[in-house]
């Protein structure tokens, strides 16, 4: 009850799963939280995409920004200037292409929040985003997914490459998880969840929701 | 002289010497996907319409690219060796992160390509 009467306060549909989650690659769904993590939220259905990736990329900016706090230089140490600068342009990056992502995949016509949550363990960063992906769509994704987890990255990258060099209209690059195993050697996981609520008219509505898990090795 | 400028980045191109060609980019490149990074594509496509001997993607003052970035300017080093006369050079800084990452990645697509660093 204490969470229905939270959830009609603050106008946000209830969403109830409806059927067995499914996750694909390095999604693993025992991490212990850790105590250092920054949440960002977004309500997709309120402002309009062009301002919302100016957001993207200032919530990217700003998360980088915040993490150098836990990458301090030390003057007697010289690596850790190196260091502190390649942790950041590194959060800054795949910050960016998962919210790019979930910007440009969520379902609009639904009051589902887009969030992005960083946080820091001993050896690792983690990368959780999570938004709506329209029903249509997710067979197209997990078969992108089925590819990116099974074939060499390496040379699926150049053939996306080749690929959208002879399109003349490319839509998507399809590129950010790619450069995120390849040049940064992130470890990718999905879940995908069916989720249902009760419209205002009483109609149901469906959906599904993908949280994307992204794990950066750093050294301390 | 063609040119772009926005308050977030800068590409501009200019005839260095003769037969070479100079795009520079500076600043943070984040467009929303290939459509919007349209002019600059048109850009690039039209400084080495001519057949230079030698086009040079200058990006030691680029601080950030996004993937469909990366995306437009691998488009562009493919249409470079589709043309097979003309010499690549990528400038690269070593003080921007990613681009220690991502610019071998243009090499990948075309091995004449010459990476140099500052």
């Amino acid at each position: 009850m204490g969470i229905q009467d939270w959830s009609f306060s603050r106008g946000q549909p209830i969403w109830k799963e409806i059927s067995m989650t499914e996750t694909f690659g390095e999604y693993d769904n025992d991490i212990q939280p850790s105590d250092e993590y920054l949440v960002v939220g977004f309500s997709p259905s309120s402002i309009p995409l062009k301002q919302r990736w100016r957001n993207s990329g200032l919530s990217a900016d700003f998360l980088a920004d915040y993490l150098t706090t836990f990458f301090p230089v030390d003057e007697s140490k010289p690596g850790t200037v190196d260091r502190q600068a390649e942790v950041k342009s590194a959060v800054g990056y795949i910050a960016n292409e998962l919210l790019e992502n979930a910007m440009k995949f969520s379902d609009d016509r639904l009051s589902h929040p887009i969030s992005i949550r960083l946080q820091l363990h001993t050896d690792r960063l983690i990368f959780v985003t999570t938004n709506t992906i329209p029903l249509e769509k997710v067979s197209g994704f997990q078969a992108y997914i089925k590819r990116l987890t099974t074939e060499d990255p390496q040379e699926l990258y150049i053939e996306r490459l080749e690929k959208t060099a002879t399109e003349e209209h490319p839509t998507t690059s399809g590129l950010g998880y790619l450069t995120m195993i390849n040049d940064y050697h992130a470890q990718l996981g999905w879940k995908f969840e069916h989720l249902e609520t009760e419209a205002d008219d009483g109609q149901l509505q469906k959906t599904v929701a993908v949280t994307t898990m992204v794990q950066l090795v750093v050294s301390s | 002289m063609m040119e772009i400028k926005t308050d977030d980045y800068q590409v501009w191109c200019d005839k260095q010497e003769e037969n070479t060609v100079v795009v520079n980019c500076a600043g943070s490149l984040r467009l929303g996907g290939m459509e919007e990074y349209q002019p600059i594509v048109q850009l690039l496509n039209e400084s080495i319409e001519a057949d230079p001997e030698t086009a040079v993607l200058d990006l030691t003052q680029l601080e950030f690219l996004n993937s469909s970035g990366i995306s437009m300017l691998s488009k562009f080093v493919i249409r470079v060796r589709h043309k097979k006369s003309i010499q690549m050079v990528v400038k690269g800084s070593k003080k921007i992160p990613w681009q220690g990452k991502s610019l071998k990645n243009l090499q990948r697509l075309m091995p004449s390509l010459t990476l140099e660093w500052e």
